[in-house]
């Protein structure tokens, strides 16, 4: 299919997180963990602003996917770029796959022990999504 | 008169001291580095949530949110964030005064002061002086990271729109450069009205998901967070800042102890060889005396 004119298309991908800047590049497409379901960013996208629930960030930059493990975040989308605020976001190179698995062990274990009043079941729920999103996230690189 | 050996070992105790002072400034060095690293890194972060807190402020009736909600002030809340440490000049005492100032002047008011602390030196200060605290985090500094933020702001947030603090305050020091620190109180809730100028907000038509409301509430705690995080990184850098400039004072002072040290030495020494020479010349005397006769 033909571009139309003055569509961008190239977007640029800025992740953000309160300790570091994690990713700044110009990239084709963005597919990103909405609050409300995985959606997909290309250049020309139209202005849009989203929650983000922990989940995984891919993006596409010279025809490969990249994949980020991201927790909480938010969106912002512009025609040109797309900037994600998350409270913490990684590479899948840069995931701890082992401290991910104990993490999802330590998880399944609280969560077995429902209705114990000592565990905190919405901490080891969400707990228990980070470490999985990390550990398919860091899969994806292998 | 201390002997030559008492001096000795003083000059040589105040020789280790200063290593120490010397080593204790140069780690202070490192980390008020690395501190300040963080502070740059954090800002694009809280920047653009609070272009976009300011943003969506307008789309929506921000009144309705409850960390924004302004109420009568009985319960108001006071964070102190002190350090964990000692050994950093009046970094802990200044800010530690200024609370209990504080708590001493609302004593005698209608309002109610619930206090928080950070930091093992404020823990230890109140504790001491039998002051109630409603809330601790001691051992933060070491390895300060976004999550001690993230408990206390939430923990802080929780409070407020359940109704037990109707306002909140951050009391810390400010970093303004390595030699200097300033003690600065901080409305941290209800959250002030953020503004952006009015030329940076441009008239886009943004499609939202979910609702802009929704967005709002769930940025609003993040906001909270973001300021504890940025008082908490302030205090760690004037912290190392501080401590930088005391041990290095106490080095310079360990310095001129041990020239004034030396001095004493020196003359006790040659103190002694006179002496020792006036029994010499004294014996030969004795002895030439004793022969002539």
């Amino acid at each position: 299919m033909a571009r139309v004119e003055g569509i961008p298309k190239m977007v640029t991908l800025e992740v953000v997180t309160p300790t570091r800047m994690v990713a700044r590049e110009e990239v084709e497409e963005v597919v990103a963990p909405g609050a409300e379901g995985y959606f997909g960013v290309m250049g020309g996208h139209l202005p849009f602003m989203s929650t983000l629930k922990t989940g995984e960030l891919a993006y596409r930059k010279n025809g490969t996917w990249r994949y980020l493990a991201m927790s909480w975040g938010y969106a912002e989308v512009r025609p040109e770029t797309v900037i994600i605020l998350t409270e913490a976001a990684e590479k899948a190179e840069e995931i701890d796959a082992a401290r991910s698995q104990r993490a999802r062990d330590r998880a399944f274990e609280r969560l077995a022990r429902w209705g114990d009043e000592s565990i905190d079941v919405l901490r080891a729920q969400t707990s228990l999504a980070r470490a999985l999103t990390r550990l398919e996230v860091a899969e994806k690189t292998q | 008169m201390a002997t030559l050996r008492d001096i000795r070992r003083r000059i040589n105790s105040v020789k280790s001291t200063q290593q120490i002072t010397k080593a204790m400034k140069m780690v202070a060095a490192a980390k008020l580095r690395r501190a300040q690293q963080r502070i740059v890194e954090a800002r694009p972060y809280a920047l653009k949530l609070r272009e976009v807190i300011a943003s969506l402020a307008l789309r929506t009736e921000p009144e309705r949110h409850p960390l924004l909600a302004r109420r009568e002030t009985g319960r108001k809340g006071l964070v102190v964030v002190a350090a964990d440490k000692g050994l950093c000049g009046a970094f802990n005492a200044n800010i530690l005064r200024k609370a209990f100032d504080y708590l001493r002047q609302a004593g005698d008011t209608e309002v109610q002061i619930i206090l928080l602390v950070v930091g093992r030196k404020a823990r230890d200060f109140f504790r001491r002086r039998q002051i109630e605290r409603q809330g601790e985090w001691i051992n933060v500094f070491d390895q300060l990271a976004y999550t001690h933020a993230a408990e206390i702001g939430s923990q802080l947030a929780g409070a407020y729109i359940g109704g037990e603090l109707d306002e909140v305050d951050l009391l810390y020091n400010e970093f303004r450069s390595a030699g200097i620190q300033r003690p600065v109180m901080e409305r941290l809730l209800p959250i002030e009205p953020l503004s952006v100028e009015s030329g940076e907000l441009e008239p886009v038509e943004f499609i939202f998901e979910p609702s802009p409301e929704v967005i709002l509430s769930e940025l609003l705690p993040r906001h909270v967070e973001v300021q504890v995080y940025r008082a908490l990184m302030e205090s760690a850098a004037a912290e190392q800042g501080a401590r930088m400039t005391a041990m290095e004072a106490a080095t310079k002072n360990a310095a001129e102890m041990i020239e004034r040290l030396t001095l004493v030495f020196n003359k006790a020494r040659q103190e002694r060889i006179t002496k020792e020479l006036m029994d010499i010349v004294g014996g030969a005397e004795a002895l030439r005396e004793a022969g002539t006769a």
